[in-house]
Protein backbone atom coordinates (compact mmCIF):
# COMPACT_ATOMS: atom_id res chain seq x y z
CA UNK A 1 0.00 0.00 0.00
CA UNK A 2 1.36 3.64 -1.06
CA UNK A 3 2.66 5.82 1.85
CA UNK A 4 2.66 9.42 2.13
CA UNK A 5 5.67 11.61 3.73
CA UNK A 6 4.83 15.06 3.92
CA UNK A 7 8.17 17.18 4.19
CA UNK A 8 7.64 20.80 5.79
CA UNK A 9 10.28 23.23 6.81
CA UNK A 10 9.62 26.04 9.30
CA UNK A 11 10.93 29.17 11.02
CA UNK A 12 12.21 26.53 13.60
CA UNK A 13 12.94 23.06 12.29
CA UNK A 14 12.18 20.46 9.95
CA UNK A 15 8.93 18.10 10.30
CA UNK A 16 8.00 14.79 8.83
CA UNK A 17 4.53 13.76 8.62
CA UNK A 18 3.61 10.39 7.21
CA UNK A 19 0.44 8.81 6.54
CA UNK A 20 -0.92 5.41 4.86
CA UNK A 21 -3.01 6.19 1.13
CA UNK A 22 -5.97 6.81 3.22
CA UNK A 23 -4.01 10.15 4.66
CA UNK A 24 -6.23 10.21 7.74
CA UNK A 25 -3.85 9.15 10.43
CA UNK A 26 -0.69 11.07 10.40
CA UNK A 27 2.53 10.66 12.49
CA UNK A 28 4.89 13.84 13.35
CA UNK A 29 8.36 13.57 13.34
CA UNK A 30 10.38 16.31 14.45
CA UNK A 31 11.56 19.13 14.96
CA UNK A 32 14.67 18.41 12.82
CA UNK A 33 17.13 20.75 12.85
CA UNK A 34 15.03 22.43 16.09
CA UNK A 35 15.93 26.01 16.55
CA UNK A 36 17.12 26.82 12.54
CA UNK A 37 15.56 28.01 9.90
CA UNK A 38 14.43 25.26 7.67
CA UNK A 39 13.46 26.95 4.50
CA UNK A 40 13.10 24.03 2.09
CA UNK A 41 13.86 20.38 2.33
CA UNK A 42 12.73 18.18 -0.31
CA UNK A 43 13.36 14.38 -1.73
CA UNK A 44 15.46 13.07 -4.76
CA UNK A 45 12.39 11.14 -7.37
CA UNK A 46 15.06 8.87 -8.10
CA UNK A 47 15.64 7.64 -4.81
CA UNK A 48 12.97 8.81 -2.13
CA UNK A 49 14.56 8.09 0.76
CA UNK A 50 17.41 10.73 -0.16
CA UNK A 51 16.49 14.06 1.29
CA UNK A 52 18.10 17.29 0.81
CA UNK A 53 17.85 20.17 3.49
CA UNK A 54 18.53 24.04 3.98
CA UNK A 55 19.15 24.73 7.28
CA UNK A 56 20.28 28.32 8.08
CA UNK A 57 20.04 30.96 11.05
CA UNK A 58 21.59 34.53 11.21
CA UNK A 59 23.90 33.74 13.70
CA UNK A 60 25.25 30.27 12.29
CA UNK A 61 24.57 31.12 8.75
CA UNK A 62 23.85 28.30 5.88
CA UNK A 63 24.24 24.37 6.23
CA UNK A 64 23.24 21.68 4.10
CA UNK A 65 21.92 18.40 5.15
CA UNK A 66 21.59 15.22 3.57
CA UNK A 67 19.46 12.22 4.61
CA UNK A 68 19.65 8.41 3.07
CA UNK A 69 16.83 7.04 5.12
CA UNK A 70 13.89 9.13 4.55
CA UNK A 71 14.23 11.60 7.26
CA UNK A 72 15.71 9.36 10.36
CA UNK A 73 18.74 10.65 10.14
CA UNK A 74 20.70 13.70 8.63
CA UNK A 75 24.90 14.43 7.69
CA UNK A 76 25.55 17.89 7.51
CA UNK A 77 27.29 18.38 3.89
CA UNK A 78 28.72 20.64 1.76
CA UNK A 79 28.28 24.46 3.14
CA UNK A 80 30.36 26.76 0.17
CA UNK A 81 28.47 28.83 -2.09
CA UNK A 82 31.14 30.64 -3.77
CA UNK A 83 29.54 32.70 -6.73
CA UNK A 84 31.75 32.11 -9.98
CA UNK A 85 34.06 34.83 -10.40
CA UNK A 86 33.17 38.16 -10.16
CA UNK A 87 30.32 38.79 -8.33
CA UNK A 88 29.46 42.46 -9.62
CA UNK A 89 26.50 44.08 -8.45
CA UNK A 90 22.75 44.23 -8.74
CA UNK A 91 20.66 47.14 -7.55
CA UNK A 92 19.98 47.74 -4.27
CA UNK A 93 16.42 48.61 -2.93
CA UNK A 94 16.75 52.39 -3.09
CA UNK A 95 18.30 51.92 -6.88
CA UNK A 96 22.24 51.92 -5.93
CA UNK A 97 24.23 49.24 -7.10
CA UNK A 98 24.89 46.66 -4.08
CA UNK A 99 27.81 43.44 -4.58
CA UNK A 100 26.37 39.94 -4.73
CA UNK A 101 26.29 38.41 -1.14
CA UNK A 102 25.52 35.05 -0.07
CA UNK A 103 22.65 35.22 2.02
CA UNK A 104 20.53 31.29 2.19
CA UNK A 105 19.27 28.87 0.25
CA UNK A 106 15.55 29.16 -0.71
CA UNK A 107 14.93 25.68 -2.75
CA UNK A 108 16.39 22.80 -3.33
CA UNK A 109 15.78 20.90 -6.46
CA UNK A 110 17.08 17.01 -6.79
CA UNK A 111 17.30 15.98 -10.27
CA UNK A 112 14.92 13.82 -11.44
CA UNK A 113 17.27 11.08 -12.59
CA UNK A 114 20.13 10.84 -10.32
CA UNK A 115 19.81 11.16 -6.56
CA UNK A 116 23.54 12.67 -6.23
CA UNK A 117 22.60 15.57 -8.78
CA UNK A 118 21.16 18.62 -6.83
CA UNK A 119 20.07 22.24 -7.74
CA UNK A 120 20.14 24.69 -5.13
CA UNK A 121 18.04 28.55 -5.88
CA UNK A 122 20.11 31.14 -3.16
CA UNK A 123 19.89 34.62 -2.15
CA UNK A 124 21.12 36.71 -3.52
CA UNK A 125 19.76 35.05 -6.53
CA UNK A 126 21.77 32.11 -8.46
CA UNK A 127 21.66 28.92 -8.82
CA UNK A 128 23.90 26.02 -8.04
CA UNK A 129 24.36 22.53 -8.49
CA UNK A 130 26.02 19.58 -7.02
CA UNK A 131 26.71 16.40 -9.05
CA UNK A 132 28.19 14.78 -5.25
CA UNK A 133 24.93 14.35 -3.05
CA UNK A 134 26.07 17.65 -1.37
CA UNK A 135 29.67 17.67 -0.83
CA UNK A 136 30.48 20.32 -2.95
CA UNK A 137 28.65 23.37 -4.73
CA UNK A 138 29.10 24.81 -8.14
CA UNK A 139 27.45 28.25 -9.46
CA UNK A 140 25.79 28.17 -12.70
CA UNK A 141 26.87 31.40 -13.83
CA UNK A 142 25.37 32.36 -17.13
CA UNK A 143 22.21 32.83 -15.22
CA UNK A 144 23.94 35.74 -12.77
CA UNK A 145 25.86 36.88 -15.76
CA UNK A 146 22.94 37.62 -17.79
CA UNK A 147 23.10 40.88 -18.98
CA UNK A 148 20.09 42.12 -17.00
CA UNK A 149 21.77 41.21 -13.41
CA UNK A 150 23.00 44.57 -12.76
CA UNK A 151 19.34 45.78 -12.93
CA UNK A 152 17.50 43.13 -10.52
CA UNK A 153 16.34 44.79 -7.95
CA UNK A 154 15.52 42.46 -4.35
CA UNK A 155 11.94 42.13 -3.19
CA UNK A 156 10.83 42.40 0.28
CA UNK A 157 11.96 39.12 1.23
CA UNK A 158 15.81 39.23 -0.47
CA UNK A 159 16.85 38.74 -4.10
CA UNK A 160 16.00 34.80 -3.92
CA UNK A 161 15.73 32.22 -6.88
CA UNK A 162 13.02 30.39 -5.36
CA UNK A 163 11.29 27.97 -8.40
CA UNK A 164 13.30 25.27 -10.27
CA UNK A 165 11.21 23.40 -13.09
CA UNK A 166 12.98 21.10 -15.28
CA UNK A 167 11.52 20.03 -18.36
CA UNK A 168 10.90 16.29 -18.51
CA UNK A 169 11.27 15.65 -22.31
CA UNK A 170 14.30 17.97 -22.60
CA UNK A 171 16.56 17.43 -20.17
CA UNK A 172 18.35 20.56 -21.38
CA UNK A 173 15.70 22.86 -20.45
CA UNK A 174 15.41 24.58 -16.81
CA UNK A 175 13.47 27.17 -15.87
CA UNK A 176 13.66 29.58 -13.23
CA UNK A 177 11.97 32.22 -10.85
CA UNK A 178 13.42 35.34 -9.16
CA UNK A 179 12.05 37.99 -6.57
CA UNK A 180 12.01 40.30 -8.19
CA UNK A 181 13.79 39.72 -11.57
CA UNK A 182 11.44 37.38 -13.01
CA UNK A 183 11.65 34.29 -14.72
CA UNK A 184 14.38 32.89 -17.08
CA UNK A 185 15.01 29.93 -19.17
CA UNK A 186 17.88 27.88 -20.34
CA UNK A 187 17.75 25.21 -23.05
CA UNK A 188 21.05 24.18 -22.73
CA UNK A 189 21.18 22.69 -19.04
CA UNK A 190 21.73 26.15 -17.34
CA UNK A 191 25.09 27.52 -19.58
CA UNK A 192 22.76 30.39 -20.60
CA UNK A 193 19.53 31.73 -20.04
CA UNK A 194 17.09 34.62 -21.08
CA UNK A 195 14.39 36.15 -19.41
CA UNK A 196 10.82 34.99 -20.05
CA UNK A 197 8.47 37.32 -19.10
CA UNK A 198 6.62 38.97 -22.16
CA UNK A 199 2.94 39.57 -21.16
CA UNK A 200 3.50 40.23 -17.22
CA UNK A 201 3.02 43.46 -16.23
CA UNK A 202 4.08 45.24 -12.89
CA UNK A 203 2.85 49.00 -12.19
CA UNK A 204 4.94 48.63 -9.36
CA UNK A 205 7.91 49.21 -12.02
CA UNK A 206 9.13 52.05 -14.21
CA UNK A 207 8.21 50.33 -16.80
CA UNK A 208 5.37 47.88 -16.34
CA UNK A 209 6.57 45.77 -19.12
CA UNK A 210 10.10 45.50 -18.57
CA UNK A 211 12.17 42.94 -20.10
CA UNK A 212 13.34 41.70 -16.18
CA UNK A 213 12.41 43.32 -12.78
CA UNK A 214 8.82 41.61 -11.94
CA UNK A 215 7.96 39.93 -8.57
CA UNK A 216 7.73 36.20 -9.83
CA UNK A 217 6.17 34.65 -6.50
CA UNK A 218 5.95 30.84 -7.97
CA UNK A 219 5.66 28.88 -11.31
CA UNK A 220 4.10 25.34 -11.50
CA UNK A 221 4.21 23.09 -14.39
CA UNK A 222 2.43 19.67 -14.90
CA UNK A 223 5.03 17.20 -16.00
CA UNK A 224 2.67 15.68 -18.78
CA UNK A 225 2.13 19.32 -20.75
CA UNK A 226 5.54 21.17 -19.73
CA UNK A 227 5.42 24.16 -22.14
CA UNK A 228 2.31 24.99 -20.23
CA UNK A 229 3.23 27.27 -17.22
CA UNK A 230 1.35 28.81 -14.62
CA UNK A 231 2.57 31.45 -12.46
CA UNK A 232 1.35 33.19 -8.97
CA UNK A 233 2.96 36.98 -9.77
CA UNK A 234 2.78 39.43 -7.09
CA UNK A 235 -0.46 40.80 -8.61
CA UNK A 236 -2.11 38.56 -11.24
CA UNK A 237 -2.12 34.61 -11.86
CA UNK A 238 -0.47 34.22 -15.55
CA UNK A 239 -0.52 31.06 -17.70
CA UNK A 240 1.81 30.74 -20.66
CA UNK A 241 1.31 27.97 -23.45
CA UNK A 242 4.62 28.30 -25.26
CA UNK A 243 6.82 27.88 -22.35
CA UNK A 244 7.37 31.27 -21.19
CA UNK A 245 7.75 32.85 -24.41
CA UNK A 246 4.21 35.00 -23.73
CA UNK A 247 2.49 35.18 -20.47
CA UNK A 248 -1.66 36.15 -20.45
CA UNK A 249 -3.49 36.70 -17.43
CA UNK A 250 -6.07 34.48 -16.21
CA UNK A 251 -6.77 35.50 -12.57
CA UNK A 252 -10.58 35.68 -13.90
CA UNK A 253 -12.59 36.37 -10.35
CA UNK A 254 -10.43 35.46 -7.69
CA UNK A 255 -11.11 37.50 -4.91
CA UNK A 256 -7.58 38.71 -4.88
CA UNK A 257 -4.91 37.92 -7.50
CA UNK A 258 -2.19 38.69 -4.89
CA UNK A 259 -0.53 35.76 -3.30
CA UNK A 260 2.45 33.40 -3.37
CA UNK A 261 2.07 29.50 -4.13
CA UNK A 262 0.41 27.95 -7.52
CA UNK A 263 0.22 23.89 -7.89
CA UNK A 264 -1.02 21.15 -10.75
CA UNK A 265 -3.11 18.38 -9.77
CA UNK A 266 -1.31 15.10 -10.29
CA UNK A 267 -3.23 13.96 -13.24
CA UNK A 268 -5.16 16.86 -14.57
CA UNK A 269 -3.13 19.92 -15.73
CA UNK A 270 -5.71 21.67 -16.46
CA UNK A 271 -6.64 21.96 -12.71
CA UNK A 272 -4.56 24.17 -10.48
CA UNK A 273 -4.69 25.67 -7.11
CA UNK A 274 -3.70 29.21 -6.14
CA UNK A 275 -4.12 30.83 -1.68
CA UNK A 276 -5.52 34.48 -2.67
CA UNK A 277 -4.38 36.61 -0.39
CA UNK A 278 -5.76 40.18 0.42
CA UNK A 279 -2.54 42.52 -0.84
CA UNK A 280 1.40 42.98 -0.84
CA UNK A 281 0.62 44.74 2.65
CA UNK A 282 -1.97 42.62 4.08
CA UNK A 283 -0.63 39.11 4.21
CA UNK A 284 -3.63 37.22 5.11
CA UNK A 285 -6.88 36.08 3.17
CA UNK A 286 -9.40 38.49 2.06
CA UNK A 287 -12.33 38.53 4.77
CA UNK A 288 -10.27 36.82 7.41
CA UNK A 289 -11.61 33.51 5.25
CA UNK A 290 -8.49 31.08 4.08
CA UNK A 291 -9.64 29.89 0.44
CA UNK A 292 -8.20 27.55 -1.79
CA UNK A 293 -9.28 28.11 -4.69
CA UNK A 294 -9.53 25.71 -7.98
CA UNK A 295 -9.45 26.09 -11.52
CA UNK A 296 -10.50 23.22 -13.56
CA UNK A 297 -10.09 25.22 -16.86
CA UNK A 298 -6.23 26.23 -16.13
CA UNK A 299 -7.78 29.72 -14.95
CA UNK A 300 -10.18 32.19 -15.46
CA UNK A 301 -12.98 30.33 -13.83
CA UNK A 302 -12.27 29.80 -10.25
CA UNK A 303 -13.72 28.04 -7.46
CA UNK A 304 -13.83 28.55 -3.61
CA UNK A 305 -12.70 25.48 -1.63
CA UNK A 306 -13.36 26.07 1.83
CA UNK A 307 -14.75 22.55 3.31
CA UNK A 308 -12.57 22.24 6.61
CA UNK A 309 -10.79 25.54 6.25
CA UNK A 310 -11.88 28.41 8.93
CA UNK A 311 -13.90 30.91 7.57
CA UNK A 312 -13.64 33.26 10.23
CA UNK A 313 -11.00 35.21 11.54
CA UNK A 314 -8.24 33.80 9.98
CA UNK A 315 -4.92 36.34 9.47
CA UNK A 316 -2.55 33.44 8.42
CA UNK A 317 -0.72 33.76 5.07
CA UNK A 318 0.64 30.90 3.03
CA UNK A 319 4.37 31.15 1.30
CA UNK A 320 5.48 30.36 -1.92
CA UNK A 321 6.95 26.98 -1.19
CA UNK A 322 4.30 26.21 1.30
CA UNK A 323 2.10 24.11 -1.15
CA UNK A 324 2.10 20.82 -2.88
CA UNK A 325 -0.02 17.48 -3.87
CA UNK A 326 0.59 13.81 -4.08
CA UNK A 327 0.10 11.67 -6.72
CA UNK A 328 -2.48 9.17 -5.69
CA UNK A 329 -5.85 8.86 -6.85
CA UNK A 330 -7.47 11.25 -5.53
CA UNK A 331 -5.14 13.28 -6.08
CA UNK A 332 -4.07 14.82 -2.40
CA UNK A 333 -3.40 18.84 -1.97
CA UNK A 334 -0.98 19.85 0.95
CA UNK A 335 -0.43 23.64 2.16
CA UNK A 336 0.75 25.39 5.46
CA UNK A 337 0.23 28.75 6.67
CA UNK A 338 2.66 31.27 8.50
CA UNK A 339 0.21 29.96 11.35
CA UNK A 340 2.10 26.36 12.15
CA UNK A 341 -1.15 24.44 10.44
CA UNK A 342 -0.64 22.23 7.83
CA UNK A 343 -4.14 21.78 5.88
CA UNK A 344 -4.05 17.96 3.68
CA UNK A 345 -7.10 17.39 1.07
CA UNK A 346 -7.20 13.40 0.08
CA UNK A 347 -9.55 14.68 -2.34
CA UNK A 348 -8.53 17.14 -4.51
CA UNK A 349 -9.19 20.23 -2.71
CA UNK A 350 -12.71 19.39 -1.67
CA UNK A 351 -12.27 18.76 1.71
CA UNK A 352 -9.61 19.81 4.01
CA UNK A 353 -7.86 18.85 7.58
CA UNK A 354 -5.34 19.95 9.52
CA UNK A 355 -2.43 17.33 10.16
CA UNK A 356 -1.13 19.81 12.39
CA UNK A 357 -2.19 22.76 13.85
CA UNK A 358 0.48 24.27 16.13
CA UNK A 359 3.79 24.22 14.00
CA UNK A 360 6.20 27.06 13.87
CA UNK A 361 5.58 29.34 10.81
CA UNK A 362 5.31 26.73 7.71
CA UNK A 363 8.21 28.07 5.39
CA UNK A 364 7.97 24.90 2.62
CA UNK A 365 5.96 22.11 2.20
CA UNK A 366 6.99 19.11 -0.40
CA UNK A 367 4.88 15.53 -0.38
CA UNK A 368 6.27 12.30 -1.44
CA UNK A 369 3.96 9.43 -3.02
CA UNK A 370 5.86 6.26 -1.83
CA UNK A 371 5.06 2.48 -3.25
CA UNK B 1 45.51 21.82 26.12
CA UNK B 2 42.74 24.69 24.86
CA UNK B 3 39.64 24.65 26.04
CA UNK B 4 36.33 26.05 23.66
CA UNK B 5 33.13 26.40 24.67
CA UNK B 6 30.58 25.88 21.78
CA UNK B 7 27.00 27.44 21.78
CA UNK B 8 24.50 24.92 22.01
CA UNK B 9 23.87 24.85 18.14
CA UNK B 10 26.66 24.58 17.27
CA UNK B 11 27.58 21.76 20.05
CA UNK B 12 24.35 19.56 18.55
CA UNK B 13 25.70 20.29 14.92
CA UNK B 14 29.45 18.92 15.82
CA UNK B 15 27.91 16.35 18.41
CA UNK B 16 29.55 17.83 21.23
CA UNK B 17 28.86 17.68 24.76
CA UNK B 18 30.33 20.08 27.33
CA UNK B 19 33.30 21.90 26.05
CA UNK B 20 35.72 20.70 23.59
CA UNK B 21 39.42 20.44 24.42
CA UNK B 22 41.87 21.03 21.59
CA UNK B 23 45.56 20.89 20.89
CA UNK B 24 47.15 23.83 19.58
CA UNK B 25 50.66 25.17 18.77
CA UNK B 26 51.84 28.23 19.94
CA UNK B 27 51.11 30.73 19.60
CA UNK B 28 47.58 30.59 20.23
CA UNK B 29 45.46 33.06 18.84
CA UNK B 30 42.01 33.06 17.50
CA UNK B 31 42.91 31.87 13.82
CA UNK B 32 44.73 29.11 15.93
CA UNK B 33 41.69 27.78 17.96
CA UNK B 34 39.69 28.04 15.07
CA UNK B 35 41.31 26.14 12.55
CA UNK B 36 42.44 23.46 15.15
CA UNK B 37 38.46 23.52 15.76
CA UNK B 38 37.32 23.39 12.61
CA UNK B 39 40.24 20.25 11.29
CA UNK B 40 38.85 18.50 14.51
CA UNK B 41 34.89 19.34 13.21
CA UNK B 42 34.29 20.25 9.92
CA UNK B 43 30.79 20.49 9.75
CA UNK B 44 31.50 23.32 11.64
CA UNK B 45 33.16 25.55 8.85
CA UNK B 46 31.57 28.73 7.83
CA UNK B 47 28.97 28.71 11.14
CA UNK B 48 31.62 30.58 12.88
CA UNK B 49 33.45 32.48 10.46
CA UNK B 50 33.00 32.87 6.66
CA UNK B 51 34.39 30.39 4.84
CA UNK B 52 36.90 32.42 1.71
CA UNK B 53 37.31 35.91 4.23
CA UNK B 54 37.77 33.71 7.29
CA UNK B 55 36.37 36.78 8.78
CA UNK B 56 33.92 36.42 11.89
CA UNK B 57 30.34 36.11 10.74
CA UNK B 58 28.47 39.24 12.46
CA UNK B 59 26.12 37.50 15.01
CA UNK B 60 28.83 35.20 16.58
CA UNK B 61 30.80 36.52 19.49
CA UNK B 62 34.36 35.13 20.97
CA UNK B 63 34.93 35.93 25.08
CA UNK B 64 38.39 35.05 27.10
CA UNK B 65 38.78 35.46 30.47
CA UNK B 66 35.27 37.52 30.45
CA UNK B 67 35.97 40.32 27.83
CA UNK B 68 34.61 40.67 25.01
CA UNK B 69 37.74 39.90 22.11
CA UNK B 70 35.81 39.83 19.11
CA UNK B 71 37.18 42.90 17.34
CA UNK B 72 40.43 41.74 18.72
CA UNK B 73 42.95 40.81 15.75
CA UNK B 74 43.15 37.22 14.26
CA UNK B 75 46.42 36.25 14.98
CA UNK B 76 46.63 38.30 18.14
CA UNK B 77 47.70 36.30 21.23
CA UNK B 78 44.72 35.13 23.47
CA UNK B 79 45.40 35.74 26.97
CA UNK B 80 47.84 33.29 28.99
CA UNK B 81 45.00 32.11 30.95
CA UNK B 82 43.45 30.58 27.10
CA UNK B 83 46.35 29.50 26.32
CA UNK B 84 47.34 27.06 29.37
CA UNK B 85 43.66 25.76 29.90
CA UNK B 86 42.70 27.41 32.40
CA UNK B 87 40.25 29.51 30.97
CA UNK B 88 38.23 28.32 28.13
CA UNK B 89 37.82 30.37 24.67
CA UNK B 90 34.18 30.84 24.52
CA UNK B 91 32.36 30.99 21.18
CA UNK B 92 28.72 32.61 21.74
CA UNK B 93 26.12 33.31 19.59
CA UNK B 94 25.02 37.04 20.00
CA UNK B 95 21.63 37.85 22.02
CA UNK B 96 19.90 39.18 19.55
CA UNK B 97 15.97 38.75 18.63
CA UNK B 98 14.51 35.27 17.54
Amino acid sequence: MSEVRVLVGTRKGAFVLSSDAKRAQWDVSGPHFAGWEIYHLKGSPAEPNRLYASQSSSWFGQLIQRSDDGGKSWEPVGNQFAYDGATGTHQWYDGTPHPWEFARVWHLEPSPTDPDTVYAGVEDAALFRSGDAGRTWQELPGLRCHGSGSAWQPGAGGMCLHTILFDPTDSARIFIAISSAGAFRSDDAGKTWRPINRGLRSEQIPNPTAEVGHCVHRIAMHPARPHVLFMQKHWDVMRSDDAGESWREVSGNLPSDFGFPIDVHAHEPDTIYVVPIKSDSEHYPPDGKLRVYRSRSGGNEWEALTKGLPQRDCYVNVLRDAMAVDSLDACGVYFGTTGGQVYASADAGDSWAPIVRDLPPVLSVEVQTLP
Amino acid sequence: MIRVALPAHLRTLSHVTGEVQLEVPAPVTQRAVLDALEARYPMLKGTIRDHVTQRRRPFVRFFACREDVSHEPPDAPLPDAVATGSEPFVVLGAMAGG
